[in-house]
């Protein structure tokens, strides 16, 4: 099995962001930058998929500025084969990704696609599900497990009622979600060892998608403040204001 | 413009949130409900009774994201929106469908700032984005949590469609989480419990003050991680959005994650050992103390009081 994995960098996860008082975005620069956690956890499954013999090959890829060449060495470390940056400074819509993603599919012929399930920077989760449209897979997003039975797989998804598991023919595509596996961190040498594996930069104007964006976005704004609360000193106290919360519920 | 929107549904009855996507999609124009189940008879007749519906599909077929968006895309025609809730369908369905119409989607709406402006939140909803979309056709998800829902009492027509839809993905078992708490997407009180909950067992002891408010009960990802609470009743960035009148977070730090899920409810209570934990700085009221001590405790008192004011 061949599997095509796709990483997006991201601001890390553990920065506390600052929207820009002019309304044009979030502060990027100069602020740390890494994988989505989400990518991080499917580049995993892949790699376990390789260590237990079931895919052989890896492509890992990133659509992106050049720094994002950063998070495909990361994938690099952890396993993957060899890596593939379609670059772009424009920020691109998440059509546009799923679109470029699909010409890199008809290129590489994947068995298995696997992506985070949303990226937490615009919090989308839209890639995987598009790009299983415009190839025409059948899709299982949100996966908290992946195993192999002959020629299909089975996936099991989170879901709002607790978790399912769908049966999917290869070729398909797959959404990583955060209880699927514990990504490994990459040890120096793997790291040292990433550097050698093919890592090739090709422009994202190069693939015939009109990459556009269709919304037009306005204004990025803070979220309302909280006032801040109080403490109180004794569970009397504390009881009594749950009661007056829920008793004022009932009178509405 | 008219809105298709998709209803969801469990064991074969219509997702309580549906009122306030009907509120939210609403907004828009006027609205048809789309109800795919394998009987969908019964989910049909409750959307039926949904203020403001105009008109309910119902569609017997198979539920996976393919199968659905292949219907919903049968029914498309005629519709300057098809919507959805922002729930694990809609996550799962709306993307694959704007992907076969070419259609940029605006997904996880908060609020409808215009005919078609909107309102989302990015980066754990630490920022909020908002946005024109200028396509022909909208393709949308709106989180329920953030609209009041509408009242009963309609009975729109139902119109049975007869179709079948290929999916080559196909379900083989659904694992749900067995309990009689409230559902926490539309719960007016919930009771979350984080990581220091430290068992199942504990996770009994939180849901007994659940039981003694009428709460649904949630969870930190550090808590499901653990294996303390059930997956589905993850609140946070990647777990569900709540919206309650009051929300009480015992033992638990605050984590952005965490915090994306909490921004629309009323009112905040924390009880946690540390002065210093985010959320509790952020809570309207804290009591700062041992939760072992603090909720047996809680609950007894809380049982007097109603008591008190049940005789009183
Ligand atoms: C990509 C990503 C997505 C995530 N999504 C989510 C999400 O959707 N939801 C989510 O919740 N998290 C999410 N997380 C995880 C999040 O970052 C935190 O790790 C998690 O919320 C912490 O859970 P916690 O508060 O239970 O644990 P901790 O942070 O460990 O906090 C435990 C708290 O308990 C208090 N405490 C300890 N003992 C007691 C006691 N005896 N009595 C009272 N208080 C006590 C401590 O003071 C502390 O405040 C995500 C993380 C990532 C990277």
């Amino acid at each position: 099995m061949k599997i095509l994995v796709a990483v997006k960098r991201v601001v890390d996860h553990n920065v506390r962001i600052r929207v820009r008082l002019d309304g044009s975005g979030v502060e990027t620069t100069g602020v740390r930058m890494s994988m989505n956690p989400f990518c991080k956890h499917a580049v995993e499954a892949a790699v376990q998929l390789a260590e237990s013999g079931q895919a052989r090959e890896i492509v890992v890829v990133s659509i992106g500025p050049r720094p994002a060449n950063d998070v495909i060495l990361t994938a690099l470390a952890m396993g993957a084969h060899r890596g593939i940056l379609l670059e772009t400074d424009a920020p691109l819509e998440t059509l546009a990704i799923a679109k470029l993603l699909a010409k890199l599919v008809e290129e590489e012929h994947p068995d298995l696609v696997l992506l985070g399930k949303q990226a937490v920077d615009d919090d989308s989760n839209h890639v995987g599900q598009m790009l299983a449209a415009l190839t025409d897979r059948p899709q299982a997003t949100f996966a908290s497990q992946i195993e192999r039975v002959g020629a299909a797989l089975e996936v099991t998804r989170e879901v709002d009622y607790g978790r399912e598991t769908l049966s999917l023919p290869l070729p398909a595509v797959v959404t990583a979600d955060l209880r699927l596996n514990t990504p490994r961190n990459a040890t120096l040498p793997m790291v040292m060892k990433a550097r050698s594996k093919p890592l090739v930069v090709r422009s994202a104007a190069d693939f015939g998608v009109d990459l556009a964006p269709r919304l037009q976005i306005e204004n990025i704004s803070p979220p309302p403040e909280r006032v801040a609360g109080r403490s109180v000193a004794s569970l009397a106290e504390f009881a009594a204001a749950i009661a007056a919360e829920v008793n004022e519920m009932e009178a509405l | 413009m008219s809105v298709l929107l998709l209803a969801d549904h469990d064991r074969g009855e219509l997702a309580p949130a549906t009122a306030r996507l009907v509120a939210a999609a609403g907004g828009l124009g006027p609205v048809d409900l789309l109800v795919v189940a394998d009987d969908p008879a019964p989910i049909a007749a409750a959307a039926a009774t949904l203020a403001g519906v105009r008109k309910v599909l119902a569609v017997q077929g198979p539920t996976t994201a393919e199968a659905l968006a292949n219907t919903l895309e049968r029914c498309a025609k005629g519709y300057q929106s098809v919507s959805a809730s922002a729930s694990s369908t809609g996550k799962d369905v709306i993307p694959r469908l704007a992907a076969k119409l070419d259609i940029m989607p605006v997904t996880d709406i908060v609020a409808i700032a215009g005919p078609n402006r909107f309102v989302r939140p990015i980066y754990a909803g630490n920022a909020l984005e908002t946005l024109t979309d200028p396509q022909p056709l909208h393709l949308l998800t709106f989180r329920a949590s953030a609209f009041r829902p509408v009242a009963g009492g309609n009975a729109a027509p139902i119109e049975s469609l007869d179709f079948s839809i290929a999916s080559a993905a196909k379900l083989l078992a659904a694992h749900r989480t067995q309990t009689d708490t409230p559902d926490l997407a539309t719960a007016q009180i919930v009771i979350g419990g984080g990581v220091s909950v430290g068992s199942a067992e504990g996770f009994q002891l939180i849901e007994k003050l659940g039981k003694t408010l009428g709460a649904a009960v949630g969870a930190t990802r550090a808590a499901v991680d653990a294996g303390y609470a059930p997956n589905d009743w993850q609140i946070g960035q990647t777990g569900k959005i709540i919206a309650p009148d009051l929300y009480i977070a015992i033992g638990i730090s605050g984590a952005l994650q965490h915090l994306a899920g909490i921004q629309g409810a009323r009112k905040i209570f924390a009880i946690n050992t540390d002065p210093e934990a985010p959320l509790v700085k952020l809570a309207d009221l804290a009591l700062i103390g041992d939760l072992f001590e603090i909720v047996p405790q809680l609950i007894a008192e809380l049982d007097r009081l109603s008591l008190a004011s049940r005789t009183g």
